[in-house]
């Protein structure tokens, strides 16, 4: 393989990395504090695309504002399927929590299909974002860098947020000892709505991101991209920030040079990441950076 | 400043406070004594809203506001009317440097100047915790550890302070640092509850105590009194 061909592999991983990793990031913020694998995360992804979509095409909306306005929207969806489908349960067994995870999952994807449509729809991308630009011998398109800034950009946000607020002391807190937590003022609920608001504006973004790479969108588009975010964050080491980002990574290289180097492999790129989770769990369970986890469903 | 009356705490069909009435006057310290299992933690946790199936009334007055039962109401609610907890075993959060926890201390509050200022105290109160205020949690000592706990209970501006065993699991020395930093905290003008087994140090210090048996109080009186006892002396200080 030549150089230049290399370096434009190296662009897609980056860029693929950097879309796992950011869904990645609110699988491992929501099971660090709850223990909970929240399912319904793929669907925020999903529905981030959508929204967009809906406020450009319906709403004639700026690139800008429809952006924003389905981070936001998204974030409020997930601090809803919080409200719903995980609040009542906090003092039941773990699994009812779980179970009821996948319920909402299946929930949003069957509504999707019945508000949005079932057909995959083509999303029209900004021109400037997918011209292809020339450096040298290496093709890419600009996109595969706006991708990994953006996503750089969310997550030294994020970080800050966890370790220079408030809420993010709380956050820290609540997911080693939520009793001890309470007793020093602070509201777990208002927390956690926290988290998945956190949590869901970054898969949101992440499927924004998503649609302009891979310009279609459809109910389902989250379920894979979701599984595979859930195996990053197992792979970094669940409840690890860092981790969800590093396993992200990782996965989107692994994803990407494998195909490269080995074309025919290409039919079985999606089983990539299913062999890696049965792997570190056989290896090593707690991930790249994960502490000790006592119970992990 | 706290009057219990009738109070019953359950877990599920053990009933461990069998109606307890407990007085609490503003500027004291009190203590709570009594063997394993007497329903002491319990108490005070109903007290703090961290046990949520309880029966009887908690109610709470600091001079210049008006009455609240606190029973029924959430521990972060709690903490914000001015009583704070420091629970058995400490609880430190481990991964958290000793200024985070100290910062914890203080969520319930927005005013920094104050914060900021409750803090220095705090350090001034325990230098070697100034000394360690980037160090983890978990990584100090059980002595440094239960300073920061008293010290991270001090963060919320409480009136009332509830510490549950502080003693616990120290070094002599230790155990009469922390007796005579819980008699520095009232003369801060904080009230004290406390919760102990070491019943010696906890009836010197108290103005007032309670002795605890499976749920019920059995004996009260000026801790002075108490240690004068012939059935405490038997039961409690080794005859
Ligand atoms: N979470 C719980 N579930 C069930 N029973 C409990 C629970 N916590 C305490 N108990 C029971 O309630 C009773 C009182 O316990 P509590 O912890 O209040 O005692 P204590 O006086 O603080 O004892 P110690 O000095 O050992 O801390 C005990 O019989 C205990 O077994
Ligand atoms: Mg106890």
């Amino acid at each position: 393989m030549s150089g230049s061909l290399f370096v434009q592999h190296l662009f897609n991983a980056v860029t693929l990395g950097s879309l796992y990793g950011l869904i990645a990031i609110g699988y491992t913020m929501v099971y660090g504090i709850l223990r909970l694998i929240n399912f319904a995360h793929g669907e925020v992804f999903m529905l981030g695309a959508y929204f967009v979509f809906f406020g450009i095409s319906l709403f004639h909306l700026p690139w800008g504002v429809a952006v924003i306005g389905s981070i936001a929207v998204s974030s409020l969806c997930g601090i809803f399927v919080d409200r719903i489908a995980y609040k009542p349960l906090r003092s039941a067994p773990r699994i009812s929590a779980l179970i009821s995870a996948i319920g909402v999952s299946f929930l949003i994807q069957n509504l999707a299909i019945v508000i949005f449509g079932g057909i995959p729809r083509p999303v029209a991308r900004p021109d400037w974002l997918v011209q292809v630009m020339k450096v040298g011998e290496v093709r890419i398109i600009p996109l595969a860098i706006v991708v990994p800034l953006v996503t750089l950009a969310l997550v030294l946000g994020l970080l800050w947020i966890v370790y220079r607020t408030k809420p993010g002391l709380a956050m820290r807190a609540i997911s080693k000892d939520i009793e001890t937590t309470r007793l020093m003022g602070v509201s777990v609920n208002k927390i956690i709505a926290f988290t998945f608001g956190l949590g869901s504006a970054l898969a949101a973004a992440s499927g924004i991101m998503w649609a302009l790479r891979y310009p279609q969108i459809q109910p389902f588009m989250g379920l894979v991209p979701g599984l595979k975010a859930f195996i990053a964050a197992v792979f970094g080491g669940i409840g690890s920030i860092q981790g969800a980002v590093i396993g992200g990574m990782l996965l989107g290289l692994i994803e990407i040079m494998a195909v490269a180097f080995f074309p025919q492999l290409s039919g079985y790129r999606d089983a990539f990441a299913f062999v890696l989770l049965i792997i570190i769990l056989l290896l090593k369970p707690t991930g790249l950076m994960g502490e000790k986890l006592e119970d992990k469903i | 400043m706290l009057k219990v009356e009738g109070l019953h705490v359950y877990y599920g069909a053990i009933h461990a406070v069998k109606g307890i009435d407990i007085e609490i006057p503003e500027g004291s310290i009190v203590t709570l004594i009594g063997a394993n299992g007497a329903g002491k933690s319990s108490t005070i946790r109903a007290v703090s809203g961290l046990i949520k199936s309880i029966k009887g009334k908690i109610l709470y007055s600091p001079s210049g506001a008006s009455q609240t039962d606190l029973a029924g109401r959430a521990p972060e609610e709690i903490v914000k009317l001015g009583v704070a907890m420091s629970p058995e075993g400490r609880r430190i959060l481990p991964h958290l440097t000793v200024e985070e926890n100290l910062q914890l201390g203080a969520f319930s509050r927005n005013d920094k100047d104050g914060i900021e200022r409750d803090r220095d105290r705090v350090y001034s109160l325990f230098p070697r915790l100034k000394e360690r205020s980037w160090q983890k949690g978990g990584t100090l000592s059980g002595g440094e550890q239960q300073m920061l706990a008293l010290g991270r209970a001090l963060m919320c501006e409480p009136k009332l302070v509830m510490l549950d065993e502080p003693s616990l699991g120290l070094a002599p020395i230790l155990v009469k640092e922390v007796f005579d930093i819980i008699g520095e905290i009232n003369s801060l003008g904080k009230t004290v509850l406390l919760v102990e087994q070491n019943a010696f140090a906890a009836l010197k210090i108290a103005s007032y105590a309670y002795i605890l048996e499976v749920g019920r109080i059995v004996l009260q009186g000026r801790g002075e009194d108490l240690l004068k006892d012939p059935r405490v002396k038997e039961a409690y200080l080794g005859g």
